[in-house]
């Protein structure tokens, strides 16, 4: 329908219309007067004689609009007058809603991402991981995998992977990528088709060394080949090995790991993976095994049919097999290797997230009573003027509506940025970690649903007020006739919400607090002016007898670097991830089961000058020396835990032996102080120190001690060892690097605490500064009065302010009380966080203070510069 | 407070009222509210006003028409016609009106109830 000309019709229609009431009125007026009224009398009489001419030319106009879009439209016009003039207000709602929406969008994007949203295969419905039962642990030996693949009837098919380093050298520079070692039906079985190229298949496999292809993620493809479509069919090296580029993977597919995206899939059964690894059977290195359900089948048949496969194996390989039981997971994260403290830190956050949009809502309630009560006059005027309370209240509805869609607007869009930047962020370096948190349709969904929620619900506070306004009161008493002193809606939200942000702010302090407090505990060995450089001679196609040679060779060449003060060599570093662990029993234990075992105990293979390298003290007895070889008797250093666990105490350890888990007689030759090992939370753990000599390893990590700065050294570093051997991928880093990764939760844990506490005061600003600011006005007149009386500024303040603070130290108190309270909760998931700390506790209090001051200070600069001349005028 | 007196008549019936008005002769609102008020011996008390809104609601349906003119008083006044498919409307709701009146009158009526 053409609406335009219609549009102009009816703007002619509706002047007829009041043209006509016009001349009605005047025509039953001239009536009046020939019946001998005076001019004024029938004017009046004719006008009472009609009725309500607005009313009713507004019901003839209602005829002719299209009824509802028409109205609405109407309303969010005047809506939007209304708040024009109550800027304050205006800002004030958006703001707090605004802030909760953004909140909640990035806390629920996260979860999104993290908990809810499925792999990026097709069907991930029906995708299932397999987890031992009873443990939150998946992984398996080569030989298992190929059983459960082919003896079970319950999955289409079973795919397996794990993912390694490796030095990639396509003809340039060699680098070290992450490759997605997965089981030649990986792509099939998931449904994956190549945007380039072919993938690899089953029977590409034929056993050990046969299958030496290589699939590109397409990431690696554009930016390692520049988007070149000549890149098929290409041969470049891993590891020294000859392999074939076969094809690039879908665009959106970075494996099947969340937030860990390899560079490039190659096969299992590819030169990489040594032969021995395929067939030992005790040898569980395969990370995840996972594959769609068959249609009909659930779960638990399916679990079934694995445990039924297990028993077999147990029977079959009593030597090799325990705890072949299973569960069926979302792979999502890894089962719940990290699905389950995720899941829990997730949780924990949403709780945060919902306390801040409580919060929000209670302040939103309290600043929308506020108005009402502000506006009783007018709606008591509107009333009687004839106006119905239906349509008031639709004027409310639609005040709050708006408020709730601009603040969640407003929220959304700041949330927006910041999970663009946390998508883009690469937390570190060394792992190729994303957090895709993009917003998607869900989160954009919830935000407005909860925008609107929380807005309409508490836009509606002020209905009861309404429906109860009495016109004819209220129009005569005038407004503030009775300023409430009896404890209202609005005070006992105003406390809750204050409540509210003490938690927040007490919970984000304590997290704050614990994380500086567990950074500046003692290691067991120094942080600063030490670098580490991470080799795999693997890498670069050494031979087991060449590597300790070499491995000698680059500690010489560090060690003659200006400014290096001493070079040790480890296999793996405390707090570096990755160490090694061995069931320890004592000397005199012949039966080497687990059940036998004192303690078990992370294994540092490390050169002589490790030690000092590291800075970890050597408490008695002496370190290792090159002659601690293959040739000579097996010898250790353990730390202090493991001479008291082991030997009963420290003194008497020194010369005694103990065995390890094959049986291998150690020595102990020298007691070093305890550390931190796995993580900063741990207790003291037993810890041992051997030659590397004794146990070589390929993949090390020198240990650099200088008092030069990182950067240079880091790239004098670089330069000495190229020029030992120039197909060696390096990675240099300063010692706290590695430590990021443990340090990653607790860090992310304490930064979002952060964010909500800022937030949570933010809030209680907004909240605070509404209540302030409301009473001022409110009290405008009564203070003048006090003033032209000769009241002191502290007089008057008092007079102001006094009660918003009363409230302000009430909820927080009732807020610091529940936040000691939660923080007990807290100290699962951060470090050394503990409520009772007088600075916690002094900081609380003074930070809801200079809140309080913040707040209030400008409704008591007004109140202080009120002019009672001016205000006495008024009214 | 009552917000207009039609809400007193059933729906429809100041529509109805207007166009049998109509019917006899063409007229503009004031004459309207005269005449009905007369021909109901002043038993309906239209609020004058309440008019105007059942007009809009005739001339939007295409039930009326209205055309400015001067009134034999020579006031400017507009003028409101009945049309052809108002006739219609209002000789089926008076059929429809005149069986609901009988089935009202009869239900009050203290006679025989027809169930016996």
């Amino acid at each position: 329908m053409n609406w335009i000309p219609r549009f102009f019709r009816r703007a002619k229609l509706y002047d007829d219309l009041s043209e006509e009431i016009r001349l009605h009125i005047e025509e039953r007026a001239e009536q009046l007067m020939g019946e001998g009224l005076s001019p004024a009398e029938a004017q009046q009489q004719a006008r009472r004689a009609f009725g309500n001419r607005t009313l009713l030319e507004e019901r003839s106009r209602e005829v002719w609009q299209w009824p509802t879009v028409e109205s609405i439209w109407a309303d969010v016009r005047f809506a939007l007058r209304q708040l024009r003039k109550s800027p304050g207000f205006t800002i004030a709602a958006v703001l707090t809603l605004a802030l909760a929406i953004g909140a909640n969008a990035v806390v629920f994007s996260v979860m999104n991402a993290f908990v809810l949203r499925p792999l990026n295969v097709p069907e991930p419905q029906s995708l299932y991981a397999l987890q031992h039962g009873g443990e939150v642990d998946g992984t398996e030996s080569y030989p298992d995998y190929r059983d459960l693949r082919d003896r079970n009837r319950s999955f289409e098919s079973l795919v397996a992977y794990t993912v390694a380093q490796a030095g990639l050298d396509a003809g340039t520079d060699p680098t070290s990528v992450w490759a997605e070692e997965a089981s030649g039906n990986y792509f099939d079985a998931l449904g994956l088709q190549p945007y380039l190229g072919r993938m690899f298949h089953a029977t590409d496999e034929h056993g050990p060394d046969s299958a030496p292809y290589i699939v590109l993620t397409y990431a690696y493809w554009h930016t390692h080949f520049q988007d070149d479509r000549g890149v098929v069919g290409r041969v470049v090296r891993l590891n020294k090995h000859p392999f074939t580029i076969l094809g690039v993977a879908p665009q959106d597919f970075h494996g099947t790991l969340l937030f860990f995206n390899p560079d490039l899939f190659i096969p299992m059964e590819s030169p990489l993976v040594a032969a021995s690894d395929l067939t030992a059977r005790g040898n569980h290195w395969v990370f995840e095994t996972m594959g769609h359900l068959r249609p009909g089948v659930t779960p638990a048949q399916a679990v079934a049919d694995l445990n039924s496969i297990g028993t077999q194996l147990e029977r079959a390989y009593p030597k090799d097999e325990s705890k072949m039981t299973f569960a069926l997971v979302r792979p999502n994260l890894y089962g719940d290797f990290l699905g389950r403290p995720v899941k829990a830190f997730m949780a924990g956050l949403m709780l945060l997230a919902g306390l801040i949009l409580l919060a929000a809502c209670a302040n939103l309630g309290s600043l929308f009573a506020a108005r009402a009560a502000d506006r009783s006059r007018e709606v008591a005027l509107r009333l009687a003027l004839g106006s119905t309370r239906t349509r008031i209240l639709r004027g409310l509805l639609t005040e709050a509506v708006l408020i709730s869609l601009v603040g969640g607007a407003v929220g959304l869009t700041g949330s927006v940025v910041l999970l663009r930047a946390l998508s883009a962020w690469q937390p570190f370096p060394r792992w190729p970690i994303h957090i895709g948190v993009n917003p998607d349709a869900t989160v954009y969904g919830m935000a407005l649903v909860l925008a609107l929620i929380s807005g309409i619900l508490f836009g509606a506070v002020p209905v009861r007020q309404v429906l109860r306004t009495n016109a004819y009161e209220v129009v005569k008493a005038g407004s503030g006739g009775k300023a409430g002193r009896r404890i209202g809606l609005r005070d006992v939200l105003l406390v809750v919400q204050i409540a509210i942000c003490a938690v927040l702010v007490t919970s984000s302090m304590v997290a704050v607090r614990g994380l500086a407090r567990s950074l500046h505990a003692n290691f067991g060995f120094d942080v600063q002016n030490v670098m580490l450089a991470e080799t795999d001679l693997g890498m670069a196609g050494y031979s087991a007898d060449r590597v300790p040679a070499m491995q000698k060779r680059m500690i010489d060449a560090l060690k003659a670097l200006p400014g290096v003060e001493s070079v040790g060599l480890a296999d793996g570093v405390p707090m570096g991830g990755g160490a090694g662990n061995s069931m320890v029993f004592t000397d005199t234990t012949s039966d080497l089961r687990p059940s036998n075992a004192v303690t078990a105990a992370p294994i540092f293979n490390i050169s002589p000058e490790y030690f000092r390298a590291a800075g970890t003290a050597l408490l008695s007895g002496r370190i290792f020396t090159w002659q601690d070889d293959k040739d000579a008797p097996r010898v250790a250093v353990v730390n202090r835990e493991f001479a008291r666990k082991l030997f009963g105490s420290e003194m008497g350890a020194l010369g005694r032996y103990y065995k390890m888990w094959d049986g291998t007689r150690i020595q102990v030759v020298g007691i070093a102080e305890d550390g931190k090992y796995g993580s900063l939370t741990e207790d003291p753990q037993p810890a041992m120190f051997l030659p590397i000599l004794q146990s070589p390893s390929n993949s090390t990590q020198l240990v650099v001690r200088s008092s030069r700065d990182p950067q240079m050294l880091g790239a004098a570093m670089r330069n000495a060892l190229r020029q030992l051997d120039a197909g060696l991928p390096v990675l240099i880093e300063t010692r706290d690097k590695p430590m990021a990764v443990l340090m990653f939760g607790p860090r992310m844990a304490t930064v979002s605490l952060g964010v909500l506490g800022v937030m949570g005061a933010l809030l209680s600003i907004t909240g605070i500064f509404g209540m302030a600011a409301y009473s001022v006005s409110k009290r405008l007149k009564e203070l003048g009065i006090r003033i032209a009386l000769g009241a002191q500024r502290r007089e008057v303040l008092q007079a102001a302010l006094g009660r918003p603070l009363k409230l302000l130290a009430l909820g927080s108190a009732a807020g610091l009380l529940l936040g000691v309270l939660a923080s007990r909760v807290l100290a699962f998931i951060v470090y050394q966080a503990t409520p009772r700390d007088p600075v916690v506790l002094g900081g609380v209090v003074v930070a809801m203070l200079l809140l309080g001051l913040i707040a209030t200070w400008i409704p008591a600069q007004r109140a202080i510069s009120v002019d009672p001349l001016i205000l006495l005028r008024e009214d | 407070m009552t917000e207009t007196t039609s809400r007193d008549l059933f729906p429809g019936a100041l529509e109805m009222m207007i166009l049998e008005s109509l019917r006899r002769q063409p007229a503009h609102g004031y004459a309207l509210v005269q005449h009905i008020q007369q021909r109901s011996n002043n038993l309906l008390q239209v609020e004058e006003g309440s008019l105007y809104p059942a007009l809009q609601r005739l001339l939007k349906a295409k039930l009326v028409k209205a055309e400015w003119g001067v009134s034999s008083t020579n006031r400017r006044v507009r003028t409101y016609q009945i049309t052809a498919s108002g006739l219609g409307h209002l000789e089926q709701q008076i059929s429809s009106f005149e069986r609901m009146f009988e089935g009202i009158t009869l239900v009050l009526s203290p006679g025989e109830s027809p169930a016996s």
